[in-house]
């Protein structure tokens, strides 16, 4: 097995980055206008991407707009460097962008992440991309696309607190744990993405830079670093993360999300860090 | 006297070559309800979608005398404004209920929409809003978490209405509220909105075909044919006394029982 860390000559057949110039050109004007704009949809010419929707084909777009030879990538899966999407895609811009990977989470200048944030802190400079499936966070309470565009112009989100509200009405809490919405810098409702809400707080005010591709639907959104992201709540219900009375089965750790996994056959169970670069480092 | 709630000054609505409303004009009054009788395709929803902007008219005016705004023409209004009239100040109920109701989520959850779009964050004092104004319409409090799809027609009738009145809005459009219900039902309706239209003074427009319905209901009555006002008095004078033939065609054309 090819060692995937190791820099590459990047492949002639391709455009630097897979991407031509154009379409690179014209995502970076969506970004802009996303970064411009905190928290808004901004559309653009999804391309067809060497990888089925669903797998990261928006998160791989913005990647490919925004790397350059000097970058150092880090791609991330529900928190692994090691599962086959990750590593797929690491590879496929270790092969066409000639540039340095990693799984360090200090050493990324690029991390590209479904399904989770880093536990470590990110630092000034770095840059977040959201693999996005559904980027409306109204959508499931209105269907209609005019409809929720005309929600977002006018700030009508009342709809957003009347789901959290049948939710403690019918469970006793908001019950929601991934994908939990957000409000960005006071104005805009954004779906993060579908993170656990653990992971929500990390948005908030972070130094990095979050950019949101989502390829099927053809959006990309940013949260700016340092802007404020607020997950929605009651004033009696206040929001929370979740917890867990158990600690990482490898490093001990108590603060990071964890993994359930059912290791025999008589359901005895583990909790594991979700994020192995974190796991790991602390075992070291 | 105060300025009349809302007037509407020759409202006009075609649809191609065909007329839906023409030059109907009229003032509404603070406490006030009026009644829009008529066959069906007379033009009534047609001009309650325009009054209440839902519709744009092609001439006309309609004037709206607001509580913090002063006097507005409310389809000179951005839509960001109207929007706000119309789930604070306004209500609106439908005579299919399902159009008027979120089918997905619970009674409560319905009712509270419109507290949570004008800011309400305290999920007790909503839930507690909700169960004041399950009761007010007579449901049991027991049904608050239940969905309007579980519910008798009747009831998610009661339902809308409860939840377009959470906010105390001072006008509320009515497009046949108690139409394809059965009588007994209708009657628990009527009652209930005459209650709640005496208790919290509110002004109302109110289209039906049923000519009782606007006996029980109404203050005015103006009758509309083929997309022009015929006749317009008190309730009384317009049903005792029809001076236009279509009204007394109308009248007469009332079943016997």
């Amino acid at each position: 097995m090819p060692d995937t860390n190791a820099p590459q000559a990047h492949d002639a057949a391709y455009n630097y980055a897979y991407l031509d110039e154009q379409t690179k050109r014209m995502i970076r004007r969506a970004i802009l206008k996303a970064v411009a704009i905190p928290g808004y949809q901004v559309p653009f010419g999804g391309r067809e991407m060497p990888l089925p929707y669903g797998w990261g084909t928006g998160g791989i777009q913005v990647t490919a707009a925004i790397i350059g030879r000097d970058d150092t990538l880090k791609v991330i899966d529900q928190g692994a460097d090691d599962t086959t999407n990750a590593v797929s895609i690491r590879r496929f811009f270790a092969r066409v962008a000639d540039v340095a990977t990693t799984t360090k989470t200090e050493e990324a200048t690029i991390i590209q992440t479904r399904h989770r944030v880093p536990e470590t802190p990110l630092k000034e400079g770095q840059i977040l991309v959201f693999q996005v499936p559904i980027p409306e966070p109204l959508r499931m309470l209105e269907p209609r696309e005019t409809e929720t565009r005309t929600l977002h112009a006018l700030t009508e989100y009342g709809v957003m607190q009347v789901s959290l509200y049948e939710s403690i009405a019918r469970h006793g809490r908001i019950s929601k744990g991934y994908n939990y919405p957000v409000l960005v810098n006071g104005r805009y409702m954004m779906s993060p993405s579908p993170i656990p809400k653990f992971d929500n707080p990390k948005l908030d005010r972070n130094p990095a830079l979050q950019l949101y591709g989502a390829g099927r639907e053809k959006r990309i959104y940013a949260v700016p670093p340092y802007t404020p992201v607020k997950s929605l709540d009651f004033d009696d219900h206040p929001f929370e993360i979740e917890r867990w009375t158990e600690c990482c089965a490898y490093c001990g750790s108590t603060e990071s999300f964890l993994d359930e996994m059912i290791v025999d056959d008589q359901g005895k169970r583990l909790f594991v860090c979700s994020d192995t670069d974190f796991c790991e480092s602390r075992r070291k | 006297m105060t300025a009349p709630l809302l007037s509407a000054r020759a409202v006009t609505k075609r649809f191609g070559n065909r007329v839906a409303c023409q030059g109907v004009s009229f003032d509404l009054w603070p406490g006030e309800v009026l009644g829009v009788v008529g066959e069906s395709g007379s033009g009534k929803t047609t001009l309650l979608n325009c009054l209440a902007g839902r519709l744009a008219p092609d001439e006309g005016t309609v004037e709206y005398e607001t509580a913090v705004m002063g006097t507005v023409d409310i389809h000179r209004l951005s839509e960001a404004r109207r929007r706000l009239l119309a789930r604070t100040e306004w209500g609106f109920v439908n005579q299919d209920a399902r159009e008027g109701l979120r089918m997905g989520v619970s009674a409560g959850a319905n009712i509270g929409e419109r507290l949570m779009a004008i800011g309400a964050r305290h999920y007790g004092n909503i839930r507690q809003s909700a169960t004041d104004w399950l009761e007010r319409v007579e449901i049991d409090f027991d049904r608050l978490d239940d969905r309007p799809t579980t519910y008798s027609g009747g009831m998610r009738q009661r339902l809308q209405i409860a939840r377009n009145l959470v906010s105390e809005p001072r006008l509320v459009f009515m497009d046949e509220p108690t139409g394809g219900l059965d009588v007994s039902v209708q009657a628990r309706i009527l009652d209930l909105l005459r209650g709640l239209v005496d208790s919290f003074h509110l002004s109302a427009v109110l289209v039906t075909h049923d000519l009782g319905v606007a006996r029980l209901l109404t203050h005015r009555l103006m009758v509309m044919q083929g997309g022009q006002v015929v006749e317009e008095g008190l309730t009384d004078q317009v049903l005792d006394d029809p001076h236009h033939a279509y009204t007394q065609m109308l009248v007469a054309s009332i079943l016997p029982v």
